[in-house]
């Protein structure tokens, strides 16, 4: 193709635009209203499953052993197990197989004396443990255990039951199930709406690009008669859809930029004790992805949308 | 000799002995069931000036587009400058239109664009360079009378006008053809005579006319060869004919 031929290409898909004025405002109306439902679906989940990752990263098993010190004792909220002594040397080789588990994110070794220690501050107050001339926990070394996972929380349990020195896991099975419950849920009902968003957008905007051209294929029609290639006739209607697509994805990215970046600082500054247990996803890190999956999103439907519906118009 | 001089030497021979259209025993049914031509034949030789005319539903309508390759022949051969129609491919039919002109008794223009545009389109079609474009249009303009009003919208012209410009637009390729689908239709007598003789101008320097209309005046006057039709087939066709009413 000549250079004349491609500047004439895209001069008349500019131009389209604006010949067509009414049916330009209704296709980048109708994409910009599809993109912005998208936009806020988009910002709503992401900060949903933001706030579920900070809640799984609180959730914890905590694993005690057997030793010489004291009986067992059974705490009513895990599984027991008898079995060897652990020693010292065991205790950190354990310590670093749990470590290298791929659901787990971070360990954190609990001795017997920082356990008397924190039990005794939590239930009265800082002077209680030192009215007490032994530890009425020695022995009970403990590993905290986090997880980056909570659905993988029962596999690890298992893992951990068969280790002959563990005499107890502590965990919450329920917090673990209702977690990775609402992810996936979140999951299906987020991609459901995405699916059924994007082909409602599809249909609207085909059925738009196509009241658009079916006024034009009489314009079609003589480019076909005087020997137009399919190529020619295409090309300037599908630029027109690609730009359209592109301005009808700029517009609600600029708004959904303007109010969540409102709605974060008046949330931040009104209520800044929810920050400590909320973690809301900053604008800048929304628009990394928002932004080009809503331009290809847009450009992409006005392109479908041109393609399919001249190809309908070219059997002349 | 390379695959593509074969074909041209082909092509040559074809129009030689047959014509630049030649349709053989060619039928046309739509897909309705309705038949639209019934085997017909017609040679039309280079440089002639051929009226083809008949009632409605007689089938003229139907041979514009076989010759257009909007539509192929049921049965039959069609021909056009040598190419068989029924053996081309839908990527090469744009190539092949650029050899026939076409205007049509609804003008057909590009109506947000102005007179120059609508001429120039044709061109830029096929790729002329643009600064050829500006030296070919206002010639053809001039041509068909029109050299003052090639900033005009076509909207602002007059039906003759109109047609005038799409008289442009056909010929600003040089076409071997020109097809006129009832080009008068639409017109007062004397925009009808004025473009007849636009037509006949053109034919004087070479290129093959072929007129279908019902404007029995403008057949009679300016004895042609006439080809009449009436429900599919050929009745008629004579060199200096008449167009006669056999109703």
């Amino acid at each position: 193709m000549k250079i004349s031929t491609l500047l004439y290409t895209i001069r008349q898909g500019f131009s389209n635009i604006f010949r067509n004025k009414w049916y330009s405002l209704a296709s980048v109306a109708t994409i910009s209203a599809c993109l912005f439902l998208f936009g806020i679906l988009y910002a709503v989940v992401s900060n949903f499953q933001s706030i579920v990752m900070k809640v799984e990263e609180g959730v914890s098993v905590t694993v005690f052993f057997h030793h010489e010190e004291g009986p067992t004792h059974d705490d009513g909220c895990g599984s027991h197990t008898a079995g060897q002594i652990a020693t010292d040397a065991r205790l950190e080789e354990i310590g670093q197989m749990i470590a290298q588990r791929p659901e787990v994110s971070k360990v954190v070794f609990v001795s017997d004396d920082e356990a008397w220690q924190r039990w005794a501050t939590e239930s009265y107050g800082e002077e209680y443990a030192e009215g007490f001339p032994e530890n009425p926990l020695a022995g009970d070394n403990s590993y905290e255990i986090y997880l980056s996972d909570v659905s993988m929380q029962s596999a690890l349990v298992t893992w951990l039951e068969s280790i002959p020195e563990v005499r107890t896991v502590r965990y919450s099975q329920l917090t673990a199930d209702t977690l990775s419950g609402t992810n996936l849920l979140i999951a299906y009902i987020s991609l459901g709406i995405i699916a059924i968003l994007l082909a409602v957008s599809i249909f609207l905007i085909s059925n738009t690009v196509a009241i658009g051209i079916s006024v034009r294929s009489e314009e079609i029609n003589i480019m076909k008669y005087v020997g137009a290639t399919d190529f020619f006739v295409r090309a300037p209607f599908v630029l027109e859809g690609m730009l359209i697509g592109l301005v009808g994805a700029l517009i609600p990215l600029g708004i959904i930029y303007s109010i969540y970046n409102y709605a974060l600082t008046y949330v931040l500054e009104r209520f800044s004790v929810l920050s400590r247990f909320l973690n809301f996803v900053s604008v800048d890190q929304l628009f990394k992805t928002l932004t080009p999956v809503s331009l290809l999103l847009g450009v992409g439907i006005g392109f479908l949308g041109s393609i399919n519906t001249v190809r309908k118009h070219l059997r002349v | 000799m390379s695959n593509r001089e074969l074909k041209r030497k082909k092509r040559e021979q074809m129009i030689a002995e047959n014509g630049v259209i030649y349709l053989d025993n060619v039928s046309k049914v739509y897909s309705t069931g309705s038949p639209a031509l019934n085997g017909i034949t017609l040679n039309i030789g280079q440089g002639e000036f051929v009226f083809i005319v008949g009632d409605s539903g007689s089938g003229k309508s139907t041979l514009i587009k076989l010759l257009l390759r909007e539509l192929t022949a049921t049965s039959g051969s069609v021909y056009v400058m040598g190419h068989d129609l029924a053996r081309l491919k839908h990527r090469q039919i744009p190539k092949f239109r650029r050899n026939i002109g076409v205007v049509f008794q609804d003008f057909r223009l590009l109506n947000d664009r102005n007179v120059y545009e609508n001429v120039a389109f044709a061109q830029r079609i096929v790729e002329v360079h643009p600064a050829e474009i500006r030296r070919n249009v206002p010639i053809m303009l001039a041509t068909v009378g029109l050299a003052g009003k090639y900033k005009a919208k076509t909207r602002q012209l007059s039906g003759g006008e109109q047609q005038r410009v799409a008289l442009a637009r056909a010929l600003i390729n040089h076409p071997s053809i020109l097809l006129a689908d009832e080009p008068t239709g639409n017109l007062d007598p004397k925009n009808s005579w004025e473009i007849m003789q636009l037509l006949e101008e053109i034919n004087g320097s070479g290129t093959t006319v072929v007129v279908v209309t019902h404007n029995r005046e403008i057949v009679n006057a300016m004895k042609k060869r006439v080809v009449t039709m009436k429900k599919g087939v050929i009745v008629s066709d004579e060199e200096g004919g008449e167009y006669i009413d056999e109703d």
